[in-house]
């Protein structure tokens, strides 16, 4: 039989290496940091109870409209709440309503996308066709629309429909990319090979397509958490979001309009910062996961 | 009778006698690359794509430069154009002089005006190597007004003269066309123009025909050795195909992992290769004309990693001559004359008649008789056509890709299937495989109706006809590891009783293909092109078959890889009573691996035959002119054939010519032909042929041949 | 060519009807009645006869694809019926607020494309050194900040830092340009900045692709002056994808505005859009989403073009 070629065993650097996670923080060092910002994130909104100094809906009439100072970090709003508090309980809405949001809108796109670049024919057609008219639509336009007719729905604090308002318009925009991504899969050789085996449809959909649509997804997944954060603050600031007293980020933007500008711009400043911190995570780690898988996957 | 054709013929001419190269010596060398060194910066490391290569070149010469992917063939190309992918890469030592200037040495625009007009160079790939959206004239005309500041009516005639030089029919609308309208072919003939605009001196081409039908290759290199003796333009050839670099160069250099192992006058290195890397090569090459029975070396290894690359000789490692004595690295010294360089330690023993020993035993091949075996697969008149409509309201298009197809296979057989590309081979594979759907026609496979089958019969049949694909990259779930891959058929059918059983069967089929049982543990980004194919064997042997597709199989791997893939496929043949299709455009793998052979242009079957019998006296025209397209790696037997060269382009199967397919660029066609579809007619022993003038051109060349 | 183009407009028409359709239809989904809902949201006690006249009277009594007709046809020659909540045609409505919007969002698309494709040319040219790294920076953070919000920060910084916020009042183009550009400069600032974040993000990861290409290295061997190299044969390959990419947020841009115009107390579609659904009002609810609709089908018909006729591989086949 044909002698085989030499292959030295893997050292312990590079059995260390071949850990995605070990791999990933040597090549993406902005991803790290951000996925370090976007945990600390999490565990301060878990842990909300601990970390904040204030009850975020405690009203306080004397102390309202303070300037920041070591009492309050990030100063008072206009009844005299903490912001700060305000702000770490925000935190939970924002990534909540962010994850889910973008959870169940890229998971049903992503369904719809694969299924149609794999059936292809008349499905793909028609469902193209579907997504082209979704498409049309800015999210925030379709979210407030899915408002105005559902309603509100609170299901253990959280709003049911809300998150469904903004799940909705992101499935066929998430449907469009991983269809296109799952066409370049579904003409590969080794689906063909799936295909002479004498596959079923699902075992190759499953085991054969989806694995491989998974890096896209991921990227997706990250880049609609924040979208996703970004349009709740906006629902909320219309007032058809979160509604008072719930501390939402967007909310306390709202509350802090116009007449506000000259005398409290405090009250302007840190949500949005913290809005602005938070989406700029997710969109970096977005971005360096997006740059890891893809080498990877061109060797 | 007046003959049809769409373009002319460049006509056999006599090959210059190499001799007269011998004037030019006395001249001043046009180039020397003296100790060149590249090297890549990568995040890894320092990677020494090119260790100190010396040549020199004078006008009208023709330099080969030969070696595998990775040997830094093409990093030494634009290292001399300055051309290197900044800012990894780097030229830290030796000197590039042309006519007498350091290159390396220039200030950039110095170089910048040698550059195009010098200095030329041309690519492997014409489709992505010309911009999308200029126009050709803009692009011919660019370097004219830039280099030589003509303004636009004179470049305009100009552009138009160097259409015409470089056989660009109906110059005038071409250059108001953009690249996507121009073939393969006439894209590389563009880009040889675009050379050619400020008359230079030296022209540099890398793998110019690689990304070409065979026909077609031979009309683009034909064109460059004309205009490089006529003009008395250098010529660098930079090519891995040996059979190019035996009819067309003068001088060669061999390179191996940045280095060169030999360099010697074309004539020398075919008659008298001196180093063991370039005798196993020649050795390795399937030949298109070689005897029946011959069996393939194959070089076992990979070469070694440039980052760190071996102290010593660094092809030790895979040479079956080596000592202990070749720990230290070799130089490159004269062996036979001045003229002749290898880099190795025994490379005088080898010129005094050592010859390094083979790997595996020479037992001649054993050809199973084929016409005892029962027919396997039997194909009756296939037909698959592909409608496509690019716009709602436009004109549907209709391509038959394979027309009229009927053929059949035996146990134990390997019937090749061959032709550029258009013909439809690849088509019929995967209707066969019921990938793609066929439009008419009949498939058999033992007692069923392949095409028919649904369910659990379908299910059967797929089991025992299985496929091997071309490209290994893409041919591999990138998420599945090799284990996994190889081991899905056993969970799938229960070929395996428990999960230990269906390890040891992985291990048991890794072994088989020649890999590693590790390997199972390992993703295919982690594998080489070679192992990678080799695992696409070991999946499609898991399920058991008694046929297999082979689309293509060798054709992206280097030529020393090659020839270890085709032994194992021509193994397994033997102990495991396989039949394949054989898929390929390359006829002396086809002639190599194959019992019959089909010969396809257009979707059509042109001609049938006994292996031998094909290559030895084909007769359809187009299966001469395929096999006199097709380059020999030996000049002597190049010598002797002479050159014809089919002219035209391959039509758009979309726009088939009416009657016979071949017409529009047949030697023999007349106005019949134009109307009448030939069928396959048996000239004797199962030779069969499409062409209805063959009776008469037969009963000619006997009548002439003397009593 | 002109194949291409009659194709393209013909297109439109089965797109918008579909919006049509599924909007309309939509709509009516709405769980409880509209009307009781509008009027009994009031919080007056209603009669039913008060609720049967008012259905009558907004033609909500006759089968439904009547009325489906009924609106499809008013639609076509664009009129949208009549607002439940203001009572006014929903056409008046609109026009004067859709021109100012309109307005902001031509001024954003420009300020965008001029701070975009400089910078994302800039950003390729030098990628990966600490140019490109701050204009990155930049790009990001225009990604990440709600626009709305800038808008509050740029009111905010004139305030402290130049006492004087921009005008609120509407005023016309035509009767005070200045002031009006002075009215509209800013949220045109706000939503232009994600704009432009977006397109010079596209803009330099395609000319970085570009630039790798095989034919940028045969114009370099052919000897031309790096300028000719980036100007003529990198960037008319790179624009293009740029230029489809503007289209599409073009439209968003829209989205952009249904918040921003609050926050400079502006009015346009984007504050009406919100009124309308708070104010349940169906029928202008129905007419924006056609009216946005066909703004971004007939913004991508003018890309479609614009690209057809920059790229010659779709301009010949």
């Amino acid at each position: 039989m044909a002698a085989t070629e030499q292959f030295p065993s893997p050292t312990w650097r590079e059995r260390l290496r071949d850990w995605p996670i070990v791999d990933f923080i040597l090549r993406q060092p902005q991803g790290t940091i951000s996925g370090l910002f976007i945990l600390t994130l999490i565990v301060v909104a878990l842990f909300a109870d601990v970390v904040a100094p204030y009850d975020p809906l405690d009203v306080d009439f004397v102390g309202m409209l303070q300037a920041p100072s070591l009492e309050h970090l990030l100063g008072t709003d206009n009844v005299g709440r903490d912001i700060l508090s305000r702000i770490i309980y925000g935190a939970r809405t924002a990534l909540a309503i962010g994850f889910l949001a973008s959870f169940v809108g890229c998971t049903i796109g992503a369904l719809i996308g694969t299924a149609s670049a794999y059936f292809g024919g008349r499905v793909d057609l028609i469902v193209q066709r579907v997504v082209d008219v979704a498409m049309v639509f800015p999210i925030i336009m379709l979210a407030l629309v899915i408002v105005a007719i559902l309603g509100r729905n609170l299901v253990l604090g959280i709003d049911v429909n809300l998150i469904l308002a903004i799940a909705l318009p992101i499935a066929p925009k998430v449907a469009r990319v991983i269809r296109a991504s799952a066409l370049s899969i579904v003409n590969m050789p080794y689906i063909d090979a799936a295909r002479a085996a004498g596959y079923s449809h699902v075992r190759i959909i499953l085991r054969h397509m989806m694995p491989n649509v998974v890096g896209p997804y991921l990227v997706l997944l990250t880049a609609y958490i924040a979208q996703a954060i970004l349009t709740e603050a906006s629902l909320s600031f219309l007032g058809l979001g979160v509604s008072e007293p719930q501390p939402a980020w967007g909310l306390m933007l709202s509350s802090g309009s116009a007449s506000y500008y000259r005398d409290a711009p405090w009250m302007v400043l840190f949500p949005g910062l913290a809005i602005s911190l938070t989406v700029l995570a997710f969109n970096l780690f977005g971005d360096a996961l997006r740059d890891w898988l893809d080498p990877r996957l061109r060797t | 009778m007046r003959a049809i054709q769409d373009t002319a013929i460049l006509v056999d001419s006599p090959v210059p006698p190499r001799d007269a190269i011998a004037r030019l010596d006395a001249a001043e060398p046009l180039l020397v690359v003296d100790d060149l060194h590249v090297t890549f910066t990568t995040p890894r490391g320092i990677v020494r794509a090119v260790d100190g290569i010396s040549y020199r070149l004078h006008r009208g010469e023709i330099m080969a430069i030969v070696g595998e992917s990775g040997c830094g063939k093409s990093a030494a190309a634009l290292a001399i154009m300055r051309l290197l992918a900044r800012p990894a890469g780097k030229t830290p030592k030796g000197r590039i002089l042309f006519q007498g200037q350091d290159l390396l040495k220039l200030p950039e625009s110095k170089m910048r005006e040698i550059r195009g007009r010098d200095i030329a160079m041309i690519f492997q790939e014409p489709m992505s190597s010309l911009n999308p959206v200029l126009s050709v004239g803009l692009q011919i005309m660019e370097p004219l007004r830039t280099h030589l500041g003509m303004d636009k009516e004179t470049a305009h005639a100009r552009a138009l003269e160097l259409l015409q030089l470089v056989g660009i029919t109906d110059a005038e609308r071409r250059l108001d066309q953009y690249p996507h309208q121009l073939s393969g072919g006439m894209r590389q003939r563009l880009m040889i123009a675009m050379g050619l605009a400020c008359n230079p001196k030296l022209i540099i081409a890398d793998e110019p025909t690689t990304a070409l039908d065979v026909t077609i290759q031979a009309q683009i290199l034909e064109l460059m050795r004309d205009l490089s003796r006529r003009l008395d333009i250098a010529l660098v050839i930079i090519t891995h195909n040996l059979g190019i670099v035996a009819r067309y160069a003068d001088h060669v250099g061999v390179m191996y992992a940045g280095q060169m192992v030999e360099q010697a006058t074309a004539e020398e290195l075919f008659a008298r290769p001196r180093h063991p890397y370039t005798i196993g090569l020649l050795k390795s090459v399937p030949r298109l004309d070689r005897p029946r029975g011959g069996r393939l070396e194959t070089i076992e290894g990979l070469p070694p990693d440039l980052l760190r690359p071996p102290a010593g000789c660094r092809f030790a490692a895979r040479c079956t001559l080596r000592l202990p004595l070749c720990d230290t690295a070799p130089n490159l010294v004269p062996i036979d004359g001045a003229e002749h360089l290898a880099r190795c330690h025994r490379a005088g023993e080898i010129a005094a008649g050592l010859t390094p020993p083979s790997r595996t035993s020479p037992a001649p091949r054993t050809i199973v008789a084929p016409g005892q075996a029962d027919v396997l697969l039997r194909v009756d008149d296939l037909h698959t056509t592909f409608v496509s409509r690019p716009g709602i309201f436009a004109e549907p298009m209709v391509v038959r890709a394979v027309s009229g197809v009927s053929f059949s296979v035996r146990r134990g057989e390997t019937l090749g299937l061959v032709g550029e590309s258009g013909c439809g081979k690849t088509t019929v594979g995967r209707t066969i495989l019921r990938l793609t759907p066929a439009t008419s026609g009949n498939v058999q496979f033992g007692d069923t109706d392949v095409l028919g089958a649904e369910g659990a019969s379908l299910t059967a049949i797929r089991r025992q006809m299985q496929v091997i694909f071309q490209d290994p990259v893409s041919s591999l779930n990138p998420r599945m590891t090799v284990g996994q891959i190889i081991g899905e058929p056993l969970k799938v059918y229960r070929l395996a009783r428990s999960r230990s059983a269906a390890q040891d069967r992985v291990s048991e089929l890794l072994s088989r293909v020649g890999l590693h049982g590790y390997m199972a543990e390992r993703y295919p980004h982690q594998l080489s092109g070679g192992q990678r194919q080799r695992v696409g064997i070991a999946r499609a042997l898991a399920m058991e078959p008694s046929f297999i597709v082979c689309d293509e199989p060798v054709s992206a791997l280097d030529v020393s890889i090659q020839a270890q893939v085709i032994t194992l496929l021509e193994e397994l043949q033997r102990e495991l009573g396989l039949a394949y299709l054989f898929i390929a455009h390359d006829l002396a793998v086809v002639r190599h691996i194959s019992h019959r052979v089909a010969v396809m242009y257009l979707g059509h079957v042109v001609e049938m035959a006994d292996r031998n019998a094909l290559y030895e006296t084909p007769l359809h025209p187009y299966t001469k002119a395929l096999l006199a397209a097709a380059p020999v790696p030996d000049p002597a037997v190049e010598r002797m054939r002479g050159t014809v060269v089919l002219g035209g382009e391959i039509p758009s199967p979309s726009r088939p010519p009416s009657g016979c397919v071949f017409h529009t660029r047949c030697p023999i066609a007349t106005a019949e032909c134009r109307d009448v579809v030939p069928s396959l007619e048996d000239y004797g022993s199962g030779h069969l042929a499409a062409c209805i003038k063959l009776p008469e051109s037969l009963a000619k060349s006997h009548e002439s041949r003397p009593a | 060519m002109i194949g291409y183009l009659i194709k393209r407009i013909l297109l439109i028409i089965p797109t918008l009807l579909a919006v049509g359709v599924v909007t309309f239809f939509l709509l009516r989904v709405v769980p409880g009645d509209i009307v009781e809902l509008k009027l009994r949201g009031d919080g007056a006690a209603v009669t039913q006869l008060a609720i049967e006249r008012e259905r009558a009277r907004l033609g909500l009594d006759k089968p439904l694809i009547n009325q489906f007709g009924d609106w499809i046809t008013g639609v076509a020659v664009f009129n949208f019926g009549t607002s439940m909540w203001t009572g006014r045609p929903v056409t008046d409505e609109i026009a004067g607020r859709l021109v100012l919007s309109l307005q902001i969002a031509f001024l954003a698309t420009l300020i965008g494309l001029l701070i975009a494709v400089p910078l994302g040319t800039i950003s390729a040219l030098f990628a990966n050194s600490w140019i490109d790294y701050s204009i990155r920076v930049v790009t990001l953070a225009g990604l990440s900040m709600p626009s709305f919000w800038l808008g509050m920060l740029i009111i905010i910084a004139l305030l402290h830092v130049f006492d004087w916020i921009p005008p609120m009042t509407p005023t016309s183009l035509w009767r005070d340009p200045l002031g009006q550009l002075a009215q509209l400069f800013w949220p045109a600032l706000a939503v232009g900045y994600r704009f432009s974040a977006i397109v010079a993000r596209m803009m330099r990861s395609s000319l970085v692709e570009v630039l790798h290409e095989d034919y940028i290295r045969t114009a370099r061997a052919k000897g031309l002056f790096e300028r000719t190299v980036i100007i003529r044969h990198a960037l008319r390959n790179a624009l293009l994808p740029a230029i489809t990419v503007s289209g599409l947020e073009f439209a968003f841009l829209i989205g952009g505005l249904v918040v921003t115009e609050q926050v400079f107390n502006l009015n346009g579609i984007g504050r009406l859009f919100v009124q309308a659904i708070i104010n349940h009002d169906y029928i202008m609810i129905q007419a924006l989403i056609m009216l946005t609709a066909f703004v971004f089908v007939v913004t991508n018909l003018v890309v479609d073009l614009v690209y057809a006729f920059l790229d010659p591989r779709i301009r010949y086949v």
